[in-house]
Order: C-alpha cells, then sequence, then structure tokens
C-alpha cells in the first residue's frame, strides 16, 4: 500500500459532479504530475461537503483538514503550488463557511445518535480500505469465524431491530423463517427503491457508506442461508447505482463476496439491479416481479416471499437501513442497540426532514424521542417562527398529526396508532399557511398517479377520492361529500392489495380526523381558512395603504390591475389569475388576501 | 467482454448485442429494454419483435413490460429528454414557477414532444435531490436550485 502525505476529498455529490467535479479531479491530477507531486498527494472522492450555494466546488485536504470552496478549473494550478508545493494554506479560497456545509446532513445535533449516517461525508465511499479502517468487515469476520447461522439470528432478535422500510417487522425473525424454509436456494435481497418524495436518507447511505450495507447483507445471508443476492435501487438514483457496483467489486475483490468468503466455506454474491420507474416497486412482491423482468405489480400474500420469493424461491426483503444497522449490532452487541429505542422500537430512526421546519435536511436519532423535541429541538422550530399547524410522517401513505400529538414518543406503534405510520422516515412540517384540504388533495394526487392499477380498490378508489377533493378545493363541494371520502377510505384500505393501497387513504383521513372544521368551511362557507385554495381567495387592494406607486400594475401578467399614478389601484376579480405576484411585490402591504 | 454498441446500426443488430451481452434469460428483460430505450431513445415495434424472438418471449409481454415503467418509452422522443420533478418539496421550493417558465419557453405540454423532434418534457418522480430543489435533468446533466430566469440560458446549451 502506498502512503501518502496529503489526501485531497473532492466532494462528487450531484451537486458538485453538476458543477463539474470529475474535471476538476483531473485538472488537480494534471498539476500534480506537472510539480511532481503525484507520489506525494492522493485524490480521492468524497460525497458532499461544501456549501451548495456556491457557484463552484469543494474539496478538503487532510492532515491538515483544510477546507476549500468554491473552486473552478482556473483555480487549481495556483492552488496546487501554493498548498501542496509551498505549504502555504492558499487563504482566499478559504471562505467564512456556514457551520452546516451540507444541506442535506449537517454535523449531529444534540439528541442526535448516529449510527447509520456514522461514516457518511467521512470516509470516501468509492474506497473499501475507509471503510476497512472504521471497523469495517470486522462484523463478517467476527460472524463467519466465531458464531453460528443461528447464533446470529439469535444477536439480532435480542437487539429488536425491525424493518426499517416502515412495516417495522423483526428482522431476526424474518432470517429465521428464511433459514427454516424448504429450498436449495435462497435470496437475500435490499429494497434500495427509495421513491417516497422528500425521502433520500437511503440514498445519502448507497453513495456514502456502500459497504455498512453490503456488509450487513452478507451477514444476514449467512444467517438466513442466501447464495444470492441482489440491491434492486430505483433508477433515479444513477450515482447511487454507481457507488454500489462499484463497492461490490471491490468486496469481490477483497474475498468478501464470492465463492468461500474470508475461507469460511460459506458462499454468497450480489448483483445490483435498477428499477426503471415505477414507485410501486418499493412493494415487496412487486419488487421481485421487477427483478424477474416483469410488470412491477404487487401479488397477494400469503405466500409470503419467506416462502415463494424470488422466482418461488424463499427469499427475504430488508431495507437499505435496516441491513446497515446489522454490523453495528454484531460488533457492539445486542444489549447496546436494545438500550437505544422505546418500549418495541430499539435503535434509531434516520428522517428526512422538510417544510416549513428551520432546519431541513437529515437526522437520525433514537425511537422514542417526541415530535416535538424532533421539530424544535434537533428541527429549531418553524421557519419565521410562524405557528406549527401539522406534521405529515411516513411520506405519501402517512397521516398528519395535529398540535396536540406533538408530544407523540415516536415508535411504529405509536404512529400507527394515531393514524399515520413511520414509513421511510419523511417528516412534511407546515405551518398555518398551509390548507389541509389541498394537501391531502396533493398527495392523493400522487399516489393516484402512481397506483398500479392492478386492483380496482385503489385503482378507482383513489381517482374517485382525488375528483371529490379537487372538487372542494374549488369551491364545489357538496354536504354528503365527507361522509363519502369517509366510506371510500375504510374500502380502499380494507380491500386493497398492497401496502400503497391500504395507506393511500391516510393522508385523507386523518385530515378529515385532525382538520374536520377545515373541511367543512371549504364546502359549507365556501371559505379557505389557510387563504391556500385559488377559487376561494380573492385579491383586494386596501384602499387607505395603496399609494399608487403602479408597481403591482406594471408587473401583472394579465393586467387586471388599474389606476392612475398616485391614485389607488384595482383588481379585476374578473380577469385576476390570483397568481399572487402583486401581494409579494407590494412594499406598503396594501394587498389583502379575502 | 460486452460488445460496444456501434452508433448507426440498425436494430436487429443492437438487439442482438444487447441480447448476447446479457444472456436471454427473462430476468434480462429490463435491462436490455432500458439500453434500447437508452441507444435508440425509445422502444420501437420493430425492436420489440426482434426481441421478442431472441429471448423468447411473447411480444404482448415485452410491451406490457415497456408500457408499465415511467423511464421506458415505446414512443419516439426528441433528442433532448428533460425530466422535471413533480414532487412535492420541489413543489414547494418554487418548483411550479420554474415549470411553467418551462412550458412557456417549450410551447409544449406535460408529455409531448416538440415538432423539430428537439425537445421531449416530462415530469419524474423524486429525484431525491430535494436539498437544492427544484431539480431537472436533461439527457444526463442535473440542475439544481434552477430558478425560472436560468430557464432559457439551460436550454440555449443545447443543439
Amino acid at each position: 500500500m502506498a502512503y501518502f502525505r496529503s489526501h485531497v476529498l473532492v466532494s462528487v455529490d450531484p451537486v458538485c459532479v453538476e458543477k463539474g467535479a470529475y474535471d476538476l479531479i483531473d485538472t488537480l491530477q494534471d498539476e500534480f504530475v506537472k510539480q511532481g507531486l503525484v507520489d506525494e498527494v492522493q485524490v480521492l472522492e468524497t460525497s458532499r461537503i461544501g456549501d451548495p450555494e456556491t457557484e463552484g466546488i469543494d474539496l478538503m485536504v487532510y492532515p491538515e483538514a483544510v477546507h476549500y470552496t468554491n473552486l473552478s478549473l482556473d483555480d487549481v494550478p495556483f492552488l496546487v503550488e501554493e498548498h501542496f508545493l509551498k505549504g502555504r494554506v492558499a487563504e482566499q479560497y478559504i471562505r467564512e463557511t456556514k457551520k452546516n456545509l451540507d444541506e442535506e446532513l449537517s454535523a449531529p445535533k444534540t439528541k442526535e445518535v448516529r449510527i447509520i449516517l456514522k461514516n457518511i461525508g467521512e470516509i470516501d465511499p468509492l474506497n473499501i480500505e475507509d471503510y476497512i479502517a472504521r471497523d469495517g468487515y470486522m462484523a463478517l469476520g467476527k460472524v463467519l469465524t466465531e458464531m453460528t447461522p443461528e447464533e446470529t439470528i439469535q444477536e439480532v432478535l435480542d437487539s429488536g431491530l425491525r424493518g426499517r422500510g416502515g412495516a417495522g417487522f423483526p428482522t431476526g425473525l424474518k432470517w429465521r423463517f428464511i433459514r427454516n424454509a424448504d429450498g436449495d436456494q435462497k435470496f437475500m435481497i435490499c429494497n434500495a427503491d427509495e421513491g417516497d418524495p422528500g425521502a433520500f436518507a437511503n440514498r445519502r447511505v448507497l453513495e456514502g457508506d456502500p459497504h455498512s450495507v453490503i456488509e450487513g447483507m452478507i451477514i444476514g445471508a449467512f444467517a438466513a442461508g442466501a447464495s444470492q443476492g441482489y440491491i434492486y435501487c430505483r433508477a433515479e438514483y444513477p450515482i447511487a447505482v454507481r457507488t454500489m457496483k462499484i463497492a461490490i467489486e471491490q468486496a469481490r475483490n477483497f474475498g468478501l463476496l464470492g465463492n468461500d468468503i474470508l475461507g469460511s466455506g460459506f458462499s454468497f454474491d450480489l448483483e445490483v439491479r435498477m428499477g426503471a420507474g415505477a414507485f410501486v416497486c418499493g412493494e415487496e412482491t412487486a419488487l421481485m416481479a421487477s427483478i424477474e423482468g416483469q410488470r412491477g405489480e404487487p401479488r397477494p400474500r400469503p405466500p409470503f416471499p419467506a416462502q415463494k420469493g424470488l422466482w418461488e424461491k424463499p427469499s427475504n426483503i430488508n431495507n437499505v437501513e435496516t441491513y446497515a444497522n446489522v454490523p453495528q449490532i454484531i460488533l457492539k452487541g445486542a444489549e447496546w442497540f436494545a438500550s437505544l429505542g422505546y418500549k418495541k422500537s430499539t435503535g434509531t430512526k434516520t428522517f428526512s426532514m422538510a417544510g416549513d421546519v428551520k432546519n431541513t435536511g437529515l437526522i437520525e436519532v433514537p425511537f422514542g424521542i417526541t415530535l416535538r423535541e424532533i421539530i424544535y429541538d434537533v428541527g429549531d422550530g418553524i421557519k419565521e417562527d410562524k405557528k406549527f399547524k401539522a406534521v405529515q410522517t411516513g411520506g405519501p401513505m402517512g397521516g398528519c398529526l395535529p398540535e396536540s400529538l406533538l408530544d407523540l414518543h415516536m415508535d411504529y406503534e405509536a404512529l400507527a396508532e394515531a393514524g399515520s405510520i413511520l414509513g421511510s422516515g419523511g417528516l412534511v412540517v407546515m405551518d398555518e399557511d398551509t390548507c389541509m384540504v389541498d394537501i391531502a388533495r396533493f398527495f392523493m394526487d400522487f399516489t393516484q398517479d402512481e397506483s398500479c392499477g392492478k386492483c380496482t380498490p385503489c385503482r378507482v378508489g383513489t381517482r374517485r377520492i382525488l375528483e371529490i377533493l379537487t372538487r372542494i378545493c374549488e369551491g364545489k363541494g357538496k354536504p354528503d361529500d365527507i361522509d363519502t371520502l369517509r366510506y371510500l377510505c375504510d374500502e380502499i384500505n380494507e380491500n386493497s392489495l398492497c401496502g400503497l393501497g391500504k395507506g393511500a387513504p391516510n393522508p385523507v383521513k386523518s385530515t378529515l380526523e385532525h382538520f374536520l372544521d377545515e373541511y367543512e368551511a371549504h364546502i359549507y362557507e365556501k371559505r379557505c381558512p389557510a387563504k391556500v385554495c385559488k377559487a376561494l381567495i380573492r385579491f383586494e387592494i386596501i384602499d387607505d395603504l395603496c399609494t399608487g406607486c403602479t408597481l403591482c400594475a406594471r408587473n401583472c401578467p394579465v393586467d387586471a390591475i388599474s389606476g392612475e399614478r398616485r391614485q389607488t389601484h384595482v383588481i379585476d376579480p374578473d380577469i385576476c389569475i390570483k397568481c399572487g405576484i402583486c401581494e409579494q411585490l407590494c412594499p406598503y402591504d396594501a394587498i389583502e388576501i379575502k | 467482454m460486452a460488445t460496444e454498441i456501434e452508433k448507426g446500426q440498425d436494430i436487429p443488430k443492437i438487439v442482438q448485442t444487447l441480447v448476447q451481452n446479457h444472456g436471454d434469460e427473462k430476468a434480462e428483460l429490463i435491462p436490455i429494454l432500458q439500453e434500447i430505450n437508452r441507444e435508440m431513445g425509445y422502444i420501437s415495434d420493430e425492436a420489440i419483435k426482434e426481441l421478442s424472438e431472441r429471448m423468447n418471449l411473447p411480444s404482448s409481454h415485452i410491451y406490457s413490460v415497456a408500457t408499465f415503467y415511467r423511464m421506458l418509452s415505446t414512443e419516439p422522443r426528441g433528442r433532448h429528454v428533460i425530466q422535471f420533478c413533480e414532487s412535492a418539496p420541489c413543489h414547494v421550493a418554487g418548483g411550479r414557477l420554474v415549470w411553467q417558465r418551462m412550458l412557456r419557453e417549450l410551447g409544449l405540454e406535460k408529455g409531448e414532444t416538440s415538432q423539430d423532434n428537439k425537445w421531449t418534457l416530462l415530469t419524474t418522480s423524486c429525484l431525491g435531490l430535494c436539498g437544492v430543489g427544484p431539480v431537472m435533468i436533461i439527457d444526463n446533466d442535473i440542475y439544481g436550485n434552477v430558478t425560472p430566469e436560468q430557464v432559457p440560458g439551460i436550454l440555449s446549451n443545447y443543439e
């Protein structure tokens, strides 16, 4: 192994790649060759380290830990000469950066515990040695040399680890089912089809710490007796697919995949399968159909995949995050893992926080933390210090929870009881300016579009709900709409084939339960309390405040505003398209939404 | 070693190469369709027929798979394909205004291909790049934090 005095880590996340990170790496290499430094400095790729608001690319130099930001190709020769040849820090490229360098993933906040995210941004995901240097593949070594498959299963069972894809089934139990199932060949599958809008935790793990997933899968395969594995990754994540392929190849070269792993006699190999753009393929039976080369449509269970899965063989499916937990459980012990968390939900969970909260991005917290702690302590509260209205958990099939449920301890059971789900760990925080009927419509629009069409309750039911919600938002709601919605929600939930259909009514059901007054205002009073639904609002100019500056009239895209200079202006409601530009522009706050 | 696909090859030749590289097992159908889609821009009837013979699968099966997945197309597409993220986080971050500007600049509606065959305008499900929304992809280039004003400039990068 070669030794280098300096390591340059260039950020190659999708944003920096778009800005030319790979060209910068080439230029750096050329420059190091030119200066004769090629044996002294190593250039590596890493995930995001920089502030994406800058125009250029970011890199870190170790061991000094100097962070250069906003670099362009032209800066490279000077930087190489100053820093690497003359040994002087090139101050002009060090910008006063915000503490939060990665707006998707910042330094851990109080109340955060990082197991899954611990390596991300710290190691070079394309170099297996980086992972090995941080305890990587030690757990696999332990399992293969010191433990039996049954002991491995027991350890995972004792840890209390449950499926992080959302259903929360005990992982150890699943593995035992596969072990005990009849079959000459068994499969280990990783569900990396993270399709929920706003969720990107799995992408960060796949891109930033791919070997943690691979190691977890090999350990699982050993425990369950599987010989072949598949990572099914959505095609919308090209960089994750590339990183996983490289990582698998490296693991194979190190004898960690393939025949006779580490001389133990156990053999297992892995392959990446790419999706082709279908949300429903995140459902396990649909996912397997897709790997087999068919339409990704779910099928009824039983038989469960543990008996008849991929090609009718016993198959284990776990989520990315579930697998990534396994090496740490083996290394630190079931007791350590079980000590984190709450009741029947042990360990930590990642959440992708979005919406009207000050700190958005990825967090990892122990189960049992309250929603209030997540939003106000980790998330630092609502933007512009507005009032909290609702939080939607678990992606498009989750429910909206109101203020009164903020002290809920987050775990699988508590969320289910409150009418929502843990799901993929999406958290969309909404402030007082959000219309809950409009939000329900937005989520329904998504599930209706992504319904695969196989079963009637989901295919037709979601469409009916969407039609009714659209009607209500347009001010054409009928008195019996609320009852019809409730009826449809129950029917779809009870009779749909898969989790997508069963969960689809959750946003509607939960908003009907907690925000019924908003539905009633839309239907009976033709009023949108949050002033969002265009058909139910109108823009007016307040006489006393308007100075006649003409700014609104000049910017109105449909010329709906008239008035002489220094005279009060008027909006013609018949022409106005309610785009809201005038309200945003008016320096005197003279435009009112009614 | 996988055989490279050369530019300008006819469809039977391309299909033959792909089936050689991937093997003719049914599980390889989706990866093969993805490559045909990438090479040809879409999956033509001729390609389906050829694939049906070489993989020993009914054309109806291949057609049903090709029409199921959003990223596979059985209609010809323009030289450049724009995929605009239509999911909630991008929508909230100002995506709606960018989308409207895009429609205006191109004079196209969602799913349409321009008459001169230059552009196809599609929406995509969440790309997981919510931190830099609104996000869009043109061919293989990713654009983040897009504003309506940037739209004409970005489009002018493509011949």
